[in-house]
């Protein structure tokens, strides 16, 4: 799906700056890369400046999430010498970079074919009447953005969703609904499978390399 | 060197050459759209593909793959083919099938490769792609749903233009190639997209919907708004020029032509001088008439007036031929005062080293050590300046500035502001230069002040003890900036002997009335209303109504250099050809016809009838004008020169770089262009301070 965003927008803060904190991570981040490869830090220094945006949105009334405004990626341009034009491209091409503000909780459904199969199509029905918006849009209060994504890895415990860092399986549209209603309380839910599986193994337990998975803890 | 065997011809390369190169070596040809021979390769259009025998079983992309010793390559082979017209067909999904209103079509790469490997039926059923046009300024007009997203554009603008803006943005079916923050762009080389772009995504907008390629008659000839005499080609629908092209010279301008010298045709139709003109003493307006009353009337206010009386200057644009009948003219009437410099420089001409661009321009590609002084090439000669930034991306040739510091597109150590600045670096780096040969390019406005002799000479020292000239490499090198500025002191268009008035004093001379009529061959350079006394005659011959004409008693209308043959020696020194694309407007002339015609009206008639034998004359008194193409090598020595430096700092000529000549005056395209990069241009010098 296309990313939405307006480079020239109003919602455009006309600087951005790195806090302390972050500019600490960021020169960290630069001295990872030999001598005359810095520009390889854009990837790291654009997640920096959305966490760091998400930081302070999670305060914000009403909040958001992370994202990066046209301001961060003139100053990463400028910090590691390179055109700003070149921050744009890398900014626009990856998916998981914002480049708009988005709700406090970015709900990524993946409707890929596991997925699917496994009735994704459902949790984007539930998720859609439980928050009252489209795919793509963002409710009014702030907290959710929905959005469609492609297979983010985690197929054996189809469906699934990513919210903000999280990874949420084996849903079904009432868990669903339970996890976002725990989310606009502010309140933690459980991460992983909604159903009690561990890892992913077989609901009823591990069926193979069964030693290991005590040795591991997990059985 | 690699050797490998190609369609079953064998050939030998330089380590490093691509497949693609090969082949074209060997005159096969290879379709591709991403590759180009002056840009990095990025391979991405998968057009350029072929079989490497006993290499992994699947096409290779021929731009990005070295030669390897025995390989056996083969360009023709089922695979290949079949190859290709996959790609082909892919590209062709989402393209646009309106070539019958693309400016493009009949010279664009997608459709002549079409004709060889494209199918003609589409087998794609899904929705086309549709993207938004990008505002990229007056010249460049984008439709970018026929993008096939090559990258071409967004190379040229970061690697030869310097000016990364474009890029591409999203990915996969959403790509899409644009400036992204709706910035416009800003380089004088902007109109080379046009060129660099296979299709006709990115289209010249001056010319949109105006022509077909195919109805135009394309003539060879010569630039004239720098001095660097940039190969073009000239395409013209009946007496009109339609657009100008660049030709390929690696020497001078490889295949790059600026903005000006693109996209100011328009101004040959506009402000055009097409009948003599007589200003009425009673009215002070310029009144039509014919020739005959033309000549008579200067027959007339000439009689008496001594030759020490009389003075002439020979504007920018004026050919060899010109310049040559005029300079006859004068001497039939004995009179000495005559200058080229219009711009009011003052600089030793006794010797060609002492004005050339000696180390040619060809010479920076040697260089390894540049100082710019005095000059923004940038402006003054814009592809020179894409040469220089090659030469510090490419080679790493470290660039310093005199005078004012201004954007060139690429890093550079900035000396200081004046002549000071040269002789504290001559005490500081004597004996010490590691560069072996350094390049000194001077900008001829360092010479338009008093003091311009004393420059001159003072620059010539410090170059030599600082290693610039020496036994076998000359980098002492004047930028001139005027088409016609080399070509007129090598005829030696300046003031003669030792009683010969220059262009200050013979300004002076129009006031204080010791100079009684003055011959303008197009100097438009000056304003001559304000700097030409109001009691001496002035004849103005030139092809458009501009700052000349203004203040002239009699106006003859000449030819624009698209309308003549003639020869212009660029700053090199090098002669060439320029020739006739179409006639000039109503009952304008060719400049030397006109001058031949009204030195019989006047009584002494020059020697020559037809251009050949003019041409003749020249050649008898300076033979390497004959010789086109080529530079004669000029020996340098002393440079003289008279008085004391003065304390000012350069300063740079070129304020506005689309406005400097009479041509790109009247031109629409160009004044559009002075108020679009207005702004821009004020943010670059902030950035640049
Ligand atoms: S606009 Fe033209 S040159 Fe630029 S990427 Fe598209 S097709 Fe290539
Ligand atoms: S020319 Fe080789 S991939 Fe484009």
């Amino acid at each position: 799906m296309k990313k939405l965003f307006e480079i020239n927008a109003d919602y455009q803060p006309e600087s951005f700056e790195f806090t302390k904190a972050s500019q600490k991570k960021a020169a960290d981040i630069i001295a990872l890369y030999p001598k005359g490869r810095q520009q390889s830090a854009v990837m790291p220094l654009l997640d920096l400046a959305q966490r760091q945006m998400g930081e302070e949105g999670a305060k914000a009334e009403p909040p958001h999430g992370g994202w990066i405004p046209r301001a961060a990626m003139d100053h990463i341009g400028d910090m590691l010498g390179m055109p700003h034009i070149k921050v744009y491209e890398v900014a626009t091409f990856y998916s998981m970079y914002n480049l708009a503000p988005v709700g406090k909780h970015l709900v990524q459904i993946c409707t890929t074919t596991p997925c699917w199969l496994c009735g994704s199509d459902e949790i984007v029905q539930a998720s859609k009447k439980h928050l009252g918006i489209g795919m793509g849009e963002t409710t009014k209060d702030g907290k959710f953005t929905l959005v469609e994504v492609e297979c983010l890895g985690a197929c054996v415990n189809a469906p699934m969703v990513q919210i903000n860092d999280d990874y949420y399986e084996d849903l079904t549209s009432e868990s669903m609904k339970e996890l976002l209603g725990t989310l606009a309380e502010d309140m933690k839910p459980t991460i992983g499978s909604q159903k009690g599986r561990k890892a992913s193994m077989a609901l009823s337990g591990p069926t193979t390399l069964e030693k290991q998975a005590k040795k591991a803890g997990v059985a | 060197m690699p050797k490998l065997t190609i369609n079953d011809m064998e050939i030998e390369v330089e380590q490093g050459t691509s497949i693609l190169q090969a082949a074209q070596a060997l005159g096969i040809e290879v379709p591709h759209f991403c590759y180009h021979d002056r840009l990095t390769v990025p391979a991405n259009c998968r057009m350029c593909l072929v079989e490497v025998e006993g290499g992994p079983p699947k096409p290779a992309a021929s731009c990005a793959m070295a030669c390897g010793e025995g390989m056996v390559v083969r360009t023709d082979s089922e695979m290949v083919t079949d190859a290709r017209k996959g790609v082909m067909e892919m590209m062709l999904i989402n393209h646009p099938l309106d070539c019958p209103v693309c400016d493009q079509g009949g010279e664009c790469d997608l459709q002549d490769q079409a004709v060889g490997y494209g199918f003609d039926r589409s087998r794609f059923a899904e929705n086309k792609r549709a993207v938004p046009d990008k505002e990229l300024g007056p010249l460049i007009k984008t439709v970018m749903s026929r993008c096939i997203n090559c990258t071409r554009c967004i190379r040229f603008a970061e690697e030869i233009a310097g000016t990364p803006v474009l890029g591409q943005m999203n990915r996969g079916e959403d790509s899409e190639v644009g400036t992204f923050i709706g910035e416009i762009l800003r380089t004088e080389l902007s109109g080379n997209l046009v060129d660099i772009c296979p299709v006709g995504a990115l289209t010249s907008k001056p010319y949109a919907f105006k022509a077909r390629s195919w109805e135009l008659k394309k003539t060879q000839s010569i630039d004239v708004h720098d001095a660097l005499g940039a190969n073009i080609r000239i395409d013209v629908r009946g007496r009109e020029v339609m657009r100008i092209l660049p030709r390929l010279h690696e020497d001078i301008n490889e295949e790059w032509i600026d903005d000006r010298t693109r996209f100011s045709c328009d101004g040959l139709n506009k402000a055009r001088l097409d009948r003599p003109y007589i200003r009425d003493e009673d009215s002070g307006k310029l009144v039509e008439a014919s020739w005959d009353e033309a000549f008579a009337f200067i027959a007339g206010k000439l009689k008496g007036v001594k030759g020490a009386e009389m003075a002439a200057l020979v504007g920018d644009l004026a050919a060899v031929e010109d310049i040559v009948a005029l300079k006859d003219l004068m001497g039939a009437y004995g009179s000495p005062n005559m200058d080229c410099r219009t711009d009011g420089a003052v600089f030793s001409a006794a010797s060609r080293a002492d004005y050339l661009f000696n180390s040619t321009i060809a010479g920076i590609d040697e260089a390894d050590a540049i100082l710019l002084i005095g000059t923004n090439p940038r402006y003054e000669a814009a592809v020179l300046n894409a040469r220089i930034r090659k030469a510090h991306f490419e080679r790493d040739v470290s660039i310093g500035l005199v005078g004012e510091r201004c954007d060139l597109t690429y890093p550079y150590h900035y000396v200081g502001p004046g002549m000071a600045d040269v002789e504290k670096m001559v005490k500081d780096y004597k004996g010490k230069m590691k560069a072996k040969r350094p390049v000194w390019i001077i900008g001829s406005g360092v010479f338009a002040r008093p003091d311009g002799a004393a420059i001159h000479k003072a620059l010539y020292e410090a170059a030599k003890e600082l290693g610039v000239i020496t036994k076998d490499w000359n980098g002492f090198n004047i930028l001139h900036r005027a088409a016609s500025r080399v070509g007129a002191l090598d005829v030696g268009f300046v003031p003669q002997g030792k009683g010969g008035r220059g262009f200050a004093s013979i300004l002076e001379g129009t006031k204080d009335g010791s100079i009684k009529a003055l011959y303008m061959l197009g100097a438009d350079e000056f304003d001559a209303r304000a700097e030409i006394g109001w009691k001496c005659f002035v004849i103005y011959q030139g092809h458009h109504g501009d700052y000349g004409a203004a203040r002239a008693d009699v106006v003859l209308p000449g030819a624009a250099y698209t309308e003549k043959d003639g020869i212009y020696v660029n700053t090199e020194g090098r002669p060439q050809q320029g020739k006739r694309a179409s006639f000039p407007p109503g009952d304008a002339k060719e400049d030397w016809a006109i001058l031949r015609a009204l030195s019989e009206a006047l009584g002494k008639t020059l020697p020559y009838d037809t251009p050949v034998q003019l041409r003749t004359r020249i050649v008898e008194e300076w033979p390497h004008l004959g010789e086109f193409d080529l530079i004669q090598p000029a020996k340098s020595v002393a440079v003289k020169g008279a008085g004391k430096v003065l304390k000012a700092a350069f300063k740079n000529p070129v304020k506005s770089f689309y406005l400097t000549n009479a041509i790109c005056r009247a031109s629409d395209t160009m004044s559009k262009c002075t108020d679009a990069f207005k702004g821009v241009d004020e943010k670059m010098l902030e950035a640049a301070e």
